[in-house]
């Protein structure tokens, strides 16, 4: 993706920090990442991110045994990489727990050795 | 134990529900009882297990179920009613409401300040009025997302979704994520109508193509969905002859607009505004019938969680108050007029004696796009009260523009407020 930047030719990222969706810009000079446009610093932080390390959050669910429910939502407990995500979720589909279950609970720890855990998004009885 | 009489009653506990029970129990409420319809509390953030929620309110990125869960735990550490797997048939102008559920049968609750929080509904294929024939596969969007992420089901394995709205994005990354091929998301109108950010990490991100100005022209399949014929549309939304396209699917999905859920409100006499569907409210979100509220998705929808959130906690006080005869009588009541560019703006009234104690937030919708900045402004007996810039005005995202106590002088003897956006 870094060469998809360079100094002639901004390219165009639409913030997902949060829902205001800020149009940012990022350029090249001299080996640096310019950001332009961002609302916030997290927006900036976001820009630099999707340019040298796209993540993103992941949310699915996990059979569930004896619960309310058959399923268990989850969630990564920060941002993923962006590519491994296919790969999570296989890891995820082979998770089968009993209720009840508590929230933030770890379903899956450190996935794939990423260090981030998949917690549950919720209580279930 | 459920009693027979209250002093604020919330039907629906989703988000606005929720905040509203609490809100009033906060104000002073003594009794507060929640009517929810299913087996728990939460609403449809239980469905919206992605993440998003929570950014304004918590700083935090949660999902739906993890949001809701803060609010329910809240409702139970302030001792607060709920009567679950329940229906409220009908609610009268006097408040009482006649409930039933499987154990109880039918019983009458009395209130004394009652909030709507019913939220909205799907609109459906009939609203749409899409040709074709009728076979199975053809569902809106968030009853496939409550089969696939709560039930526990696929409803197929191919899908196109009409309407780019944010459940219908959110839905195709799901679906993608579970192995099912999103072939296309259609839009008739040429923006999107959900939020920016679903487009970069539910379609951008999954190579899900969008097509703006296109719509269904056809369902193909008899008993089953086998093929929808896609065409495009020119300004006026006509379908342009030869941009016919065969798509072949087994499932069409719509996300085309939720509708407020006013059933009950409109039983009670509640009067709604035919631009929202939802009840015509003052900044209390306090109706034309005394004693009856309306929170959150039930009055506009809104764009994010947290702000409904925080119209259920405005209802719930507004309720509380009334309840303790403490709300302030209303004095001059001043309409809020959707201006140039502006589709509707809620609150539709306002009193200027409120205004001198408090602030009062104005919402509202622009009618067509303008990717340019733009003045938010209001105005009264033609003059500008005040106005704030801001970047661009899209339909999908909706704006505020906050009056204060200081402005409520220049409102003095006004009928009328407009709202206007107009690009600088």
């Amino acid at each position: 993706m870094n060469s998809m930047i360079d100094s002639d030719k901004p390219m165009e990222i639409i913030c997902v920090a949060c829902p205001h969706g800020c149009r940012l810009e990022a350029t090249r000079k001299d080996g640096e990442i310019l950001i332009s446009n961002a609302g916030c610093k997290r927006g900036k932080e976001y820009a630099i991110n999707e340019i040298t390390d796209p993540r993103r959050m992941v949310a699915t669910t996990v059979r569930v045994k004896h619960g309310i429910h058959p399923l268990l939502p989850v969630y990564t407990s920060e941002p993923f990489p962006k590519g491994r995500i296919e790969e999570l979720l296989r890891e995820i589909r082979a998770v089968e727990i009993n209720a009840p279950v508590k929230m933030n609970q770890v379903v899956l720890e450190n996935a794939l050795g990423t260090g981030i855990d998949v917690v549950a998004s919720r209580d279930l009885v | 134990m459920i009693d027979q009489t209250y002093d604020v009653v919330v039907v629906g506990s989703g988000p606005g529900g929720l905040a509203a029970a609490i809100a009033a129990k906060e104000n002073g409420a003594e009794k507060v009882l929640i009517i929810e319809r299913d087996i728990e509390l939460g609403g449809i953030l239980l469905q919206c297990i992605h993440n998003g929620f929570g950014m304004e309110i918590f700083k935090e990125d949660l999902p739906g179920p993890s949001y809701a869960q803060r609010f329910i735990q809240q409702v139970s550490e302030l001792g607060i009613d709920t009567l679950l797997d329940s229906m409220v048939l009908e609610a009268t102008p006097q408040r009482r409401l006649y409930v039933t559920n499987r154990a109880g049968g039918i019983r009458t609750i009395d209130t004394k300040a009652l909030v709507f929080a019913m939220g909205c509904r799907e609109r459906t294929r009939a609203q749409i009025r899409v040709p074709g024939t009728r076979p199975a596969g053809v569902y809106t969007a968030g009853t496939a997302q409550r089969w696939v992420n709560v039930e526990g089901f696929m409803p197929g394995k191919r899908f196109v979704i009409l309407g780019s709205g944010d459940i219908g994005m959110i839905m195709a990354r799901r679906l993608t994520l579970e192995g099912a091929q999103v072939e296309r998301v259609l839009e008739i109108m040429p923006y999107l109508s959900g939020l920016s950010r679903n487009y970069v990490q539910c379609l951008q991100d999954f190579n899900i193509p969008l097509h703006l100005k296109h719509t269904v022209k056809n369902i193909i399949g008899n008993k089953r969905v086998e093929a929808v014929e896609m065409a495009a549309v020119d300004d006026q939304r006509r379908i342009i002859p030869g941009s016919e396209e065969v798509i072949l699917c087994d499932t069409l999905l719509l996300s085309v607009g939720l509708i407020p859920e006013n059933e009950l409100s409109r039983q009670a006499g509640v009067q709604l505004d035919s631009l929202t569907s939802g009840p015509l409210v003052d900044s209390y979100f306090h109706t034309n019938v005394p004693g009856i509220f309306a929170a959150g998705n039930v009055v506009h929808v809104y764009d994010l969680v947290d702000w409904v959130t925080g119209a259920g906690r405005e209802a719930g006080r507004g309720a509380a108050l009334y309840a303790m005869g403490k709300l302030p009588a209303s004095g001059a009541c001043i309409a809020v007029r959707a201006g140039n560019n502006v589709r509707y703006v809620v609150p539709q009234r306002i009193d200027a004696q409120v205004l001198e104690q408090e602030p009062i937030s104005l919402q509202f919708r622009v009618s067509r796009p303008i990717e340019a900045p733009v003045w938010l402004e209001a105005a009264a007996n033609g003059n500008s009260v005040t106005r704030r810039s801001v970047f661009y005005a899209r339909p999908g995202e909706m704006l505020n523009l906050p009056l204060k106590p200081e402005m409520a002088d220049g409102l003095r003897g006004a009928k009328e407020i407009t709202i206007h956006v107009n690009e600088r």
